[in-house]
């Protein structure tokens, strides 16, 4: 298989965005998924909670070391960077923050291309700012695949534009189209559901 | 020329690079967990204009000044004062309680980097009345982290969000009375060092701390590999007393190491263990580090001094009556 690894970046309005893209996920998805998402202070507690409700992966926050697994998403903890290692397990960091932001989703990316090369997925969901563009010009650089969501449909389309001006993207989409297109690139059936 | 269609090449360079600093320096960065010390190396990189890691090994073999920078970059890392406030209200209300009764406390921040944290747990041992009876050692393989620990003397900025977090650790003071604001730094109340001490220790390479009751290390074993991760458990399961505590960061575990049966869980999401009487097996004990004067490291020969210290400070702790004096 082409693929090990999906990673996700998104700021300004990306839980639902986020949600848009997991909710077409089956629970017995064939890549583990790892996700920076730019939280305000007050969803941090609520956000797992409220993604299991709707997801059918299994959510939830990385630990330190872990293995990964498909069928999961990890999201970075609040105040911690997320990174893949080449050993296919996540490691976390308290570097200091990276555009303002820790996650960052740049340092989520770049370790992503290191560890996974061509065998990834990077992609760029709605945001006010423009993490993430660095790193997903990494991912294309050492031949993964780049998405980003179509800035003139997201909530919010200046980190879309910002990974767009930097990289050229393989796919600009709605965020509905998304996880269609992800599953194509698998060859895999994705359960639609609304 | 494209050096990222030469990733595999760049993992070797960077095994390459971290043998070269063991082998001419002595500082092990080995089992460090590879993608943030490659973040590292990255930025120095592009700070020094050098295109590839190759070239930064051979700055690093010849140019000792570099090698500083390097190091520098590698020891970075932030912290803050009562960082996960809940941490040190479980601290205040679980851990204290339990360890009032002894005649005197000792307590290891095992890489403690620039200091924060140690303040933090000065104050609240001072508030709860145990300060006058405990020792801090604290200890990085930082030189230069340290001596800002040491110095106790920090940029105003952060104040605030300190405040905030003091307040909400319990704090039952006002937190301006712990340091004098200048213009640009806030220095911090020197009074809180009185039973400090600072020293040179390099969990990858060095030994045991002996008789402690109390031992944190918060997000700072997340920079390591599993395997380093399992060496230093067994160093802090041997330098705790029976009963004593470890505390770790919110997002590290024990429970995946070796020596988990060691230890009983106190709190879970604050991540607050106590050594149990569960003895360590021969199997893991032999692959313990052990402490020996023939240290070929740097931070080897300042840690027979800080033994020698150790002793006496404990001689004079345990000259002190035992009760909660303040």
């Amino acid at each position: 298989m082409k693929y090990e690894a999906i990673v996700i970046g998104a700021s300004a309005g990306g839980l639902d965005a986020l949600k848009a893209i997991a909710t077409q996920l089956p629970a017995d998805f064939t890549l583990p998924i790892a996700v920076v998402l730019h939280l305000h202070r007050n969803t941090k507690n609520e956000l797992i909670a409220l993604l299991k409700r709707e997801v059918r992966l299994t959510v939830k926050y990385a630990e330190d070391k872990e293995k990964l697994k498909h069928g999961c998403l990890y999201l970075a903890p609040p105040d911690y960077h997320l990174l893949m290692e080449d050993d296919r397990t996540l490691s976390l960091s308290v570097d200091e923050p990276v555009n303002y932001s820790r996650p960052s989703i740049d340092v989520l990316f770049e370790s992503a291309a290191d560890a996974f090369g061509k065998h990834v997925i990077g992609i760029i969901l709605t945001g006010a700012n423009s993490d993430g563009s660095l790193g997903l010009k990494r991912i294309k650089e050492r031949g993964g695949t780049a998405i980003v969501e179509n800035p003139q449909s997201a909530q919010y389309p200046e980190m879309p534009l910002a990974a767009i001006a930097a990289t050229e993207a393989d796919y600009i989409l709605d965020v509905d189209e998304i996880a269609g297109k992800v599953g194509e690139l698998l060859r895999l059936d994705i359960c639609k559901t609304s | 020329m494209d050096y990222y269609d030469n990733d595999d090449n760049e993992n070797l360079e960077v095994t390459l690079l971290l043998e070269a600093i063991n082998a001419k320096y002595g500082y092990d960065f080995r089992s460090y967990a590879r993608a943030s010390i490659k973040r590292r190396i990255k930025h120095r990189m592009s700070v020094s204009g050098i295109k590839k890691i190759t070239g930064v090994i051979e700055r690093v073999i010849y140019d000792r000044p570099f090698f500083m920078e390097l190091l520098g970059d590698f020891s970075i890392s932030t912290t803050e004062m009562f960082r996960d406030p809940d941490f040190f209200q479980a601290l205040r209300k679980t851990v204290f309680p339990a360890i009032q009764h002894l005649p005197f406390i000792k307590i290891w921040v095992a890489g403690c980097s620039t200091g924060e944290e140690v303040y933090s747990l000065a104050i609240i041992l001072r508030e709860e009345k145990l300060y006058d009876k405990t020792m801090i050692y604290a200890t990085d393989y930082s030189e230069k982290s340290l001596a800002t620990a040491k110095e106790g003397v920090y940029g105003i900025k952060p104040i605030k969000k300190y405040a905030a977090n003091y307040i909400h650790a319990g704090g039952i003071q006002s937190f301006s009375d712990y340091f004098t604001a200048k213009t640009d730094t806030a220095v911090i109340d020197q009074s809180l060092r009185q039973n400090m001490v600072f020293s040179i220790h390099n969990l990858a390479a060095d030994g045991v701390f002996g008789e402690m009751n109390l031992i944190l290390c918060r997000n700072v074993l997340i920079y390591f590999n599993r395997e380093l991760q399992d060496k230093v458990f067994g160093l802090f399961t041997e330098s705790l007393e029976e009963g004593g505590y470890l505390c770790l960061g919110s997002k590290e575990t024990i429970r995946l190491s070796a020596f988990s049966d060691n230890y009983d869980e106190v709190l879970k999401d604050e991540k607050i263990y106590r050594r149990n009487t569960t003895p360590v097996s021969d199997a893991k004990a032999n692959d313990k580090p052990v402490v020996t004067p023939e240290f070929v490291t740097k931070g080897g020969e300042l840690i027979r001094d800080v033994k020698a210290k150790m002793e006496e400070l404990d001689h004079l702790l345990r000259g002190l009556p035992g009760k909660d004096a303040v």
